[in-house]
């Protein structure tokens, strides 16, 4: 995707639905239709819609292991580091490796680095911010965060045609069809 | 295939009428019937979007920035000439600052409760009220940081209590529990702030599409950070976000935990006990909950959010103020037990102390609050009773300040050397800091109501019967 380019020529075409249940079945007979460069946006998560349009298993449950558990070994080397190396003090001859103490910290900075891991992770793979992006050009498009909703089809889509899918969306029974521009 | 049916709640219930059972046994709706998504998004982003400003709020917001103008007030005092102007001193070297940390930071434990645990346990309930208590949360954490923050003494040292390679050679002790108390109470403002943000940002989306002027679309555009509800867009963040759900859980469980460690490492009768973290934890809880009612009473009526915030979500939270309320009177209960238990002289006077010595005023007063106004929850009478809730949460409030001055001062003044005894009275900077906090924490909150919606919008949609879709072949 030209993220944040703007080109000439069209980014796809768009039709706007008036219900989730529409959506979702026009997602599903768009994807059967063989075309696999679709989107779909709605004003809320709808349960379903995601794999609908080809959409499966999302690289951020390993990112935020991943960050757990840097921040769990993170923060106990940064303790024993600290209170074995750094500044060592004999207290009545107790070990120096005194671990359970640091697990409180252990564990606290596991949940912070998973939590930024799951935050920063999920911004990311959706490629956000984003201020600018073709669908927003979209005259209606201000309603999808409101009570309409949408389903795209990308013109990079090897399948695409913009007639035969203008035709297409136009049989799944939505309000409008347009043409998206870069 | 065709679709599975779905019947709004409220056409259920002439239904269940006909089968004779009784009204009491049928569930307040979540929301009011009557409303579409259209009607939801324009109720919750007019009350920010309407470009008067209402009067009462202004009248609130100056009284609050009033508390504002107290507390830089008090810190400019106490940064001048330190914190010998509270009423600290041997033998209670916390008084004040640490009771108020702790009462603000128990307080800010409803949040996370509200939008991690409930959303786990499938509450749907806690959707019209997780944005405005994570509001509640991030105020109140920030209020409690001030005093840990400036009862340092210097506070503009305070960087030296993370590790970082320096010039002195010095590294953090990372046994005590203080320095596990920096890590929780920051690990936890961090996390609620990125989950509440996390949770704000289709709702941004929707005030930028909504607004009309452009320097208002712009300003919600920035944060909404180009969200624009696209199904991959959503899969990541709903699945983000029960992660997010799943690591605050422990995370809230561990915060008070780790405070209650400040006492309980220590090796202070009244101090001392194993029994701490799930007390505090309760507690935390309880003045959450307590918390939230005082501030979402008035604010449902004074915005009309009578069909999103109902009766049922009042009830709740009674419920809840009641099951953590007799947590924490059991734990009272059983301090004596255990003081009694260990033959112990010094824990045994301790409690003596406690219920007959200087405090025993305040002692008293602790089980009126904490113990016994909580039980009229068991009436569903004043459970569904917006005032009877409201007198209950505030005798909550006040019970557990009560509380941490019981534990904090009354267990200090008096330890094993009556040579040593003395007694704790906070000065009038210590009441000026406390009053400047409560300041602080409303001036932030009327912020929050006037700038950002304060029910999460796009959450409350999903809980119309209309927003279920079932794909094809899913009962396959």
């Amino acid at each position: 995707m030209g993220v944040g380019k703007i080109r000439e020529g069209l980014y796809g075409v768009i039709a706007e639905f008036h219900d989730p249940q529409m959506l979702l079945d026009a997602a599903h007979a768009t994807h059967e239709a063989g075309y696999r460069d679709i989107d779909a946006f709605s004003p809320f998560p709808i349960h379903g819609l995601a794999e609908a349009i080809g959409f499966h298993k999302s690289r951020l449950s390993s990112i935020v292991l991943g960050m757990g558990a840097l921040g769990g070994i993170g923060g106990f080397f940064m303790c024993w580091y600290a209170n074995v190396i750094g500044y060592p003090l004999n207290i009545g001859g107790k070990p120096l490796n005194s671990w359970p103490a640091w697990i409180p910290i252990t564990f606290e900075c596991t949940i912070l680095l998973a939590a930024f891991g799951a935050v920063f992770g999920m911004l990311a793979l959706n490629g956000l911010p984003m201020p600018y992006h073709p669908v927003f050009n979209v005259r209606r498009f201000d309603s999808a965060s409101r009570d309409k909703f949408f389903l795209v089809i990308h013109a990079r889509d090897p399948k695409f045609d913009l007639d035969e899918a203008r035709r297409f969306l136009s049989t799944l029974g939505p309000r409008e069809v347009t043409d998206v521009p870069w | 295939m065709a679709t599975k049916e779905q019947t709004p709640a409220h056409e259920l219930r002439p239904t269940t009428q006909e089968l004779r059972i009784p009204e009491r046994f049928i569930p307040t709706p979540t929301i009011e019937p009557g409303h579409s998504f259209s009607t939801i998004t324009d109720h919750i982003s007019t009350i920010v979007l309407r470009r008067k400003t209402p009067f009462g709020w202004l009248i609130g917001f100056l009284l609050a920035l009033g508390g504002v103008t107290v507390l830089t007030t008090t810190i400019s005092v106490l940064i001048g000439k330190g914190v010998g102007i509270w009423g600290i001193n041997h033998p209670a070297g916390w008084g004040m600052d640490i009771i108020n940390f702790v009462w603000w930071i128990g307080i800010g434990h409803a949040g996370t409760l509200i939008s991690a645990i409930l959303l786990l346990l499938r509450q749907e309930w806690r959707t019209s009220i997780n944005r405005f208590a994570e509001a509640m949360t991030l105020f109140a954490v920030a209020s409690a940081g001030l005093y840990p923050a400036l009862h340092t003494g210097r506070p503009w040292f305070d960087y030296w209590m993370f590790p970082y390679p320096n010039t002195m050679g010095l590294w953090p002790q990372f046994r005590s529990p203080l320095m596990w108390d920096v890590f929780a109470v920051s690990t936890y403002a961090t996390v609620s702030l990125m989950f509440w943000y996390v949770g704000l940002i289709p709702d941004l989306a929707t005030l930028r599409d909504r607004a009309t002027k452009l320097w208002v679309k712009r300003a919600y555009g920035m944060f909404a950070l180009g969200w624009r509800g696209s199904a991959k867009h959503w899969s990541r963040y709903e699945y983000a976000y029960l992660l997010l759900a799943g690591l605050s859980t422990p995370l809230v469980l561990s915060v008070h935990t780790i405070v209650s460690f400040d006492f309980a490492v220590a090796q202070l009768p009244g101090w001392h006990a194993t029994f701490f973290p799930p007390y505090f934890v309760a507690g935390a809880v309880f003045a959450g909950f307590a918390m939230v009612l005082t501030l979402a009473i008035p604010a449902r009526k004074f915005f009309k959010l009578e069909d999103f915030i109902t009766t049922r979500h009042l009830e709740n939270m009674g419920k809840v103020m009641l099951a953590t309320g007799l947590i924490v009177a059991y734990a009272y209960g059983m301090e004596w037990f255990y003081g009694l238990y260990s033959g112990n002289v010094f824990e045994i006077f301790m409690l003596k102390n406690r219920a007959l010595g200087p405090y025993s005023k305040m002692y008293v007063a602790l089980w009126v609050c904490n113990g016994l106004a909580p039980q009229l929850m068991w009436f569903k009478r004043f459970r569904t009773s917006p005032f009877w809730l409201f007198v209950t949460a505030m005798f909550v409030n006040v019970g557990m300040w009560l509380e941490r001055f019981v534990i904090i001062p009354a267990s200090l003044h008096r330890d094993f050397l009556p040579s040593s005894w003395g007694m704790y009275h906070g000065t009038k900077w210590d009441w000026s800091m406390f009053v400047g906090s409560i300041g602080l924490f409303f001036a932030l909150l009327f912020l929050f109501v006037r700038f950002l919606p304060m029910i999460s919008i796009f959450e409350m949609r999903t809980l119309l019967p209309e927003a279920h879709a079932h794909a094809e072949g899913e009962e396959h």
